[in-house]
Order: C-alpha cells, then structure tokens, then sequence
C-alpha cells in the first residue's frame, strides 16, 4: 500500500485510534456489569465497588422474586439446542438444492432474504395471530362436534411449535446465506472424481462433501444456537403461557434494581462464550485434522 | 499447493468446455433439488407468508372487545390515522410516532454507516497480516453472538446518575450535577443503536472491501489522486452494495425496533414496533395488524429505494 517500505501512513494511527476505542465501546460496559456482578452484598448497581463476593449470584441460584429464572434458563437452553439442530438440518439440504436448478428458486432466495429485513415484531404479530385463528377454530371444532378429545384443548401456540417457528424464520437465512458463500467457494472436483470412481450420491455427500464443509456447518450451528438463546422480538408475541430466558429478562430490566440482574447478565453472557468457544475449538480441530490428512 | 490449484484451475475449465454445449442435463434428476427445498421452503411457508398474510387479512377485519370477524373494514387504518389529516400541521400520535421513529433510524443509520466504514476501512487496507485481520474481525463479531439485552442494561452503571460517566465529569469539575439526560432518553437509544447494530453495517461492507483489486488503488495513486480522493472515487463507489445491504439491515432493525426503545428509553419513549405490541397486549389484533401493515409498507418502499442501487444477489 504505502511506498516508504515499513513506515505507516498517518491514516493508519487514527484508524487504529478509532478502532481501539470501538472494542472498548463494544465490551466495556459489558466488562462493568461483570465486574459488578461480584459486588458486595451491600453494593449498588454502579460502581464504587463495596466489597468483593459471589452474594449476587448465590442469591440468583435461590430465584428472582417471583420470576423461575432456572426454569425460564433451561426451556431456552432446550430450545436453542432444537433450533440449532433443524437450523443445520434444514439449511444444509436447502443450500445443497440452490447448487442445482429448480423453479421457484429465485423466488425461494428472496422469501428467506425478506424473513431476516421484515420487522421481528410484524413477523411476531403473524404468528401469534396465525396460532390465535387457529385456536379458535379448533375450540369452535370441539364445541360443534363434541369430540372428546378436543374438549381440554387451550392453545396450540407454546415453545415448541409458534416459538419454535418464530426462531426458526430468524436463524435459516442466516444458515442459508453462509452455506451460500461456502459453496461459491466450493470446488466440485472432488465430487466429481468421487462419482468417476463410482460413488452414490449419497456417499458423495456423506464422504466428500460433508468433511470438507463441516467447519461451516459448525458455524450454521453457532449461529443457530446463540440466535436463539438470545432472540426476543420475533418470540415476544409467539410464545404462549412460559417465557424463554431473554423474554424474562427484558421484564427484569423494569423490575430487579440490584446487582442480582447484572449475576444474571455474568451467567448468560457466559454461556454465550462457552458455546462460542466450543464451536471456535471444533472449526480449529476440523481444520487441523483436515491439514494433518493432507499432509 | 499452487501445483494442485494450478491443476484443480484446468480441471474446472475442462468441465466447463465439456458442459458448454447446450448445457448438458443435470445428472441426476431433478426432483432431488425439490425434496432438498421443500422442508426449507415448507417451514417459510407456515411461519412467514401465512402469518404475513394472515396480517394483512387480519387488519381488514371488525372487532369489538370480545371477538375478532372476518369482514372487510377500513375502520382499523381509520383508527389509525384517526384525525390526522384534519389536525395538520399539528402532528397526531401516530404522525408524531411515525416521525420519531423515522428519526432514530436516520440518527442510527447516519452513526453506524461512519463507524462501520471506519473499522472496516482499517481492517481491509490497514491491516496487513491476514491471521490479525481475521483475529480482529472476529473480536468485532463475538458480540453479536451475546444477549442484546445485556448488553443494553450493561450501560446502566456506566451512564445512570451515579455512573462511571457523571462521577468522571463532576469529578473533573465538568459539571455540578449529574446528567439526566445520558440515560434513559433519546441519546441512550440511539447509543445502543450504535452499540448493537454497527456489525450488521460493518461486515457487508468489510466483505465489498476486501473484493476491491488492491492494483485500483495502486493505478489510482499513480495517476496522482490523494488519499481523499482514492477514497471517494474510488474505494466507496466499488463498496456500494456492501454500504446497500448494511443500511437495510440497520434501517429495518431500528424502524421496527421495541426492544431497545423500551430498555433504553425507560419504557417512556414511543416507536411503531413498540405501538404494536401495546396494541398486541391489549388484544387489539386488528389495530395492531393495520399498523404492522402500515410499517411493513414504509419497511419495503425504504429497501426499495435502497435495492435501485444495487442488485443484492450478484453480491453474495
């Protein structure tokens, strides 16, 4: 770039000026409430720290006031875990399909790009509407008819069926468009040698194609997880009776005014690391493997 | 390594010439791709046409307290725009909202376009390693991966009235008393903007810079332009889609937001998205569906507008 050998341009300091206070931006405050969360049992939510403990987080282990925090933590976890798993499941076969032709495909692209830009909230609305016809409907179904076993029936809207599809909408364009850079860089060489040799297409998949794509999925599968587990917008009017964890939290927000909620912030923002870590580990361990088999 | 590249390069151009004639057909049959789409395309169905047509349909329809019929009113949009026209040029609620909300786009789009050029600027030409580019690329991306709400609620020790910021300045001596006006309010909302979404602007364009042929800029430099003006007739030009695709993103986040103008704003300051899911919460569906119309018509004119720019799809 520049032609005085290893002498940076003037430009480059303030970027990098600039740059650095962006991180800082990005995880200071978040370092704070980390921080924080470890205040004294007689401490406040802003700093001067008064004393260091772990009181705030025995506390949250007990339960936020009325809220089951643990409950709340653990049907997110379940669901961010399904949503992963169908978000690999369903965007793989669907970026494998966008290599060949098909008639609708253009218009296909275009309703999954539409599903991440149109507002959470319409998308929220919809379905939480589509579920409400629904019920009424069936109720009106049960009231007509008399069937017995429609006659206990409430709602069919809940974690794994109206939130389930909310999240969904959410985390497979994102599955999709990274499986469409990966296979724009795809080479099909190796497929086609593979099928010379007389391979069925399923193993193809299974022997060839996987192993060489398997870091990205592992990438599909992060951000299916982590969008999940964070998602509020798209769930908030899809859920039904029992709030996902980030729901729960939005209300706290309002409502907690000590450092509990900050403990609370510590323990999801961790688990939101861990599972960037494991994912990160599996691409370096995939990459490596892959490096030692070709040597 | 380039011996098999250079090999894999001649291979792929002899596929090519072999498949020229006539496009040959596909090897397999075709009803494969259908199965592989339609889980895919079945799940956008049930929960994202329907329920979007169920929207549009819903907003049409009479209510009272008790139950919702299909009709065909316009007495929902009616509701809406109640007395906007004939209030003019004072603004009714909903003008005023509309307004609002319009603002915190421009405010944030405006903000996060500077700062994501920025940063991306430095990562692509400043950055010369590709190991330090990507390590820095990722440190940019890994909180994207984390709760937004935590990170809205993280800026309440720094920016509240006994926060880091009002015991810095009153420790300077920079003011008195403490500033109210840090959270909380309208400067808090479009802090969290920036804070949340300057990725989503930052990586498009990232991803347009590192596809410039860095010999442009070179010729462009020997042909005698400045820094400046490589950058503006140059460098931006050739990151117009990635500027595109990054402003849609932050412009339909931030229209249809209720989140972050609610943590932010105190729950005192009104958005469209946040209109909506009063009116949810109060069961007024067709209300809510008719404004969820209304914002998903401003939503698709803006991207419009946007997409005259720039064909999306080529970009990928």
């Amino acid at each position: 770039m520049n032609r005085d050998g290893d002498r940076r341009p003037a430009a480059f300091w303030w970027l990098a000026a600039l740059f650095t206070l962006f991180v800082l931006f990005l995880y200071g405050p978040i370092l704070a409430i980390v921080v924080l969360s470890f205040q004294g049992p007689s401490g406040g939510l802003t700093f001067p720290m008064n004393g260091v403990s772990t009181f705030w987080f025995s506390k949250l282990w007990q339960g936020v006031g009325v809220v089951d925090i643990w409950a709340a933590f653990g049907r997110s976890l379940r669901l961010g875990a399904v949503v992963m798993l169908l978000t690999v499941l369903l965007a793989l076969p669907a970026g494998l399909a966008f290599r060949k032709r098909f008639i609708g495909q253009g218009a296909l692209f275009y309703v999954a790009v539409a599903s991440l830009i149109v507002p959470s909230i319409v998308v929220s609305l919809g379905i939480g509407l589509e579920f409400r016809i629904l019920d009424d409907a069936v109720k009106a179904l049960a009231e007509a008819t008399g069937w017995g076993f429609l006659q206990g029936y409430e709602t069919s809207a809940g974690l794994y069926t109206s939130a389930l599809g909310a999240h969904l909408t959410w985390t497979l364009p994102f599955g999709l468009l990274i499986l469409f850079a990966v296979f724009n860089r795809f080479n099909p060489v190796y497929e086609e040698a593979a099928r010379d040799l007389g391979a069925s297409p399923w193993r193809v998949l299974r022997h060839v194609v996987l192993p060489i794509i398997a870091p990205s999925l592992v990438g599909v599968a992060l951000f299916g997880f982590t969008l999940s587990w964070d998602e509020v917008a798209r769930t908030s009017q899809a859920i039904g009776g029992r709030n996902t964890l980030p729901l729960e939290l939005q209300g706290l927000t309002t409502t907690v005014t000590t450092p509990e909620i900050y403990a609370l912030g510590t323990v999801t923002t961790g688990m939101s690391l861990a599972v960037i870590g494991v994912a990160l580990g599996c691409v370096a361990i995939l990459r490596r493997r892959r490096a030692a088999a070709s040597r | 390594m380039d011996g098999t590249r250079a090999l894999q390069m001649g291979r792929i151009d002899d596929a090519r010439v072999a498949a020229a004639p006539g496009r040959v057909a596909p090897r397999r049959s075709r009803g494969g791709a259908y199965w592989q789409a339609a889980p895919f395309a079945l799940l956008f169905l049930l929960f994202f046409i329907l329920p979007l047509c169920l929207t549009v349909a819903v907003s049409f329809w009479h209510y009272d307290e008790y139950s919702l019929t299909p009709a065909f009113t316009l007495e929902n949009y009616q509701e809406v725009f109640d007395g906007c026209i004939a209030k003019l040029p004072a603004l009714c609620v909903t003008f005023a909202t509309y307004l609002s909300t319009l603002r915190f786009a421009l405010l944030a789009w405006v903000a996060t376009l500077v700062l994501g050029f920025g940063i991306a600027y430095f990562l692509a030409f400043h950055v010369r390693s590709v190991p330090v580019q990507m390590g820095l690329f990722l440190l940019c991306t890994v909180p994207f991966w984390t709760s937004n709400i935590i990170r809205m609620v993280a800026w309440v020790p720094l920016l509240g009235r006994n926060g880091l910021v009002n015991q810095g300045l009153q420790a300077v001596g920079l003011t008195d008393a403490p500033l109210d006006w840090l959270l909380y309010s309208e400067f808090s909302v479009v802090l969290a903007f920036v804070h949340l979404y300057t990725l989503f602007m930052m990586v498009p364009i990232f991803n347009s810079m590192a596809r410039i042929d860095r010999s442009l800029i070179e010729a462009a430099r020997d042909a005698g332009a400045s820094g400046w003006q490589t950058l503006w007739n140059v460098v931006i030009p050739l990151c117009k889609p990635g500027i595109v695709i990054g402003s849609i993103f932050v412009l339909t986040i931030v229209m249809g937001d209720f989140v972050t103008v609610g943590i932010m704003g105190g729950q005192q300051i009104a958005s469209i998205g946040k209109v909506i899911q009063v009116q949810m919460n109060y069961l007024q569906f067709p209300i809510a569906a008719a404004n969820a119309v209304v914002l998903l018509g401003i939503v698709l004119l803006m991207i419009w507008a946007l997409t005259r720019l720039v064909d999306i799809r080529r970009e990928l």
